[in-house]
């Protein structure tokens, strides 16, 4: 599991640091539907028209350090995109690690032992779904892993 | 060149009123999830899901070309609950939007409700069906979770987008036809959702043939996975 986690890091890594000089500049879907209607100058601004986009508004935190996916005070736009991508990849696995670790089941072997008030409505349908993962001898080794 | 890097709906877009209403259906819908994704979230499937939600965040970043002029990305929501289940998938894909909105300045603060019911809510819940779904039906190979992958990716994705269109005709503060909304958004995010698929595909068709056992969908929908057990 650990180097599991270790190659999959790996490649999130790679993919938002280094593949992502590659992507596509051009406006995603959302984006594009938002400016029908509209014509834009050289500059990317609105010269006229009705398009979704003319309503749009600041970003509240649009002056945060990443914002826009660029780290503030770095002008090379290839390697301000790619470490505030490895920035990302590193905070969300972060975030989202230690949250799902901090609301996981506790006891493997009581699955109903901390919620009772759960169970009416949650185990007929979850249980076939839950239970295969619970198996011990799965993953002796991971209990390390965090 | 600096606003193609803005990649979710923004603050303006849709109105304050029907922003509000869709903040609370984002933080009700998410509470559900939590509760029903600690009934799966072990000691294993907790560090798997901060890989998942990780995933998703770099893969987004990766636009790729679907017409001259227009680009899509991942949404993630198919990819997830193949992996972690359609719980726990849901909060990856939410995390994920919360640190786009937080620490990039992608995706309005008052418009997270609407991104987040749109792409963790509507786009997982539709990519869940179609894969309890098809992985029930489907012989059991690997091609057939390719083919769920991708199947489940490009109905995701376009029921994502759809969730815009409805929220656009709630409280859209432009005077555009509806009917011209959703064909873009529908012609435009059915190429994105091919694009995808492919991805999505790609990963747990890797994932499954390297740890069987972490492909959530495969313990969960199907009597027995697809390998031996590691």
């Amino acid at each position: 599991m650990k180097k599991f986690l270790i190659a999959g890091l790996f490649v999130a890594l790679l993919l938002a640091g280094v593949v992502s000089r590659f992507a596509s500049g051009s406006p995603d879907g959302l984006d594009y539907a938002a400016r029908e209607g509209c014509t834009f100058d050289a500059d990317g601004d609105i010269t006229g028209g009705t398009c979704m986009a003319q309503q749009e508004q600041e970003h509240q935190l649009g002056d945060s350090p990443l914002a826009d996916y660029g780290i503030k005070g770095i002008d090379n736009e290839t390697l301000s995109t790619g470490l505030s991508g490895v920035a990302g990849v590193l905070l969300t696995f972060a975030i989202g690690g230690g949250l799902f670790w901090l609301i996981r089941r506790r006891t493997p072997g009581q699955p109903s032992a901390g919620s009772p008030s759960d169970s009416p409505a949650g185990s007929p349908s979850d249980s076939p779904a839950g239970s295969p993962s619970d198996s011990p001898s799965g993953s002796p080794a991971d209990e390390k892993v965090a | 060149m600096d606003d193609v890097r803005a990649m979710h709906i923004a603050n303006g877009i849709i109105n304050g009123p029907v922003s509000a209403i869709f903040i609370v259906v984002a933080v009700a819908g998410l509470a559900v999830c939590v509760r029903r994704a600690r009934v799966d979230l072990d000691d294993r499937l907790a560090p798997m899901a901060g890989l998942v939600a990780a995933f998703i965040f770099a893969v987004q970043m990766l636009n790729f070309q679907v017409l001259p002029g227009v680009s899509g990305h991942l949404l993630g929501g198919t990819l997830a609950v193949i992996l972690v289940g359609p719980w726990v998938g849901a909060l990856c894909v939410a995390t994920v939007l919360l640190v786009q909105a937080l620490v990039f300045a992608d995706g309005g603060l008052t418009a997270i409700g609407l991104n987040i019911t749109n792409m963790a809510l509507i786009g997982t819940a539709a990519a869940y069906l179609l894969v309890a779904l098809l992985l029930r039906v489907l012989p059991r190979t690997i091609a057939s979770l390719g083919a769920t992958a991708l199947i489940a990716s490009v109905i995701g994705v376009v029921v994502a987008s759809l969730g815009f269109v409805a929220e656009y005709a709630l409280g859209g503060t432009t005077q555009l036809s509806l009917g011209g909304i959703a064909a873009t958004m529908a012609g435009v995010h059915t190429l994105i959702g091919v694009g995808e698929g492919l991805i999505a595909a790609t990963t747990v068709v890797t994932v499954a043939k390297v740890r069987p056992d972490l492909v959530y969908a495969l313990r969960a929908f199907r009597k027995q996975p697809i390998g031996a057990q590691a």
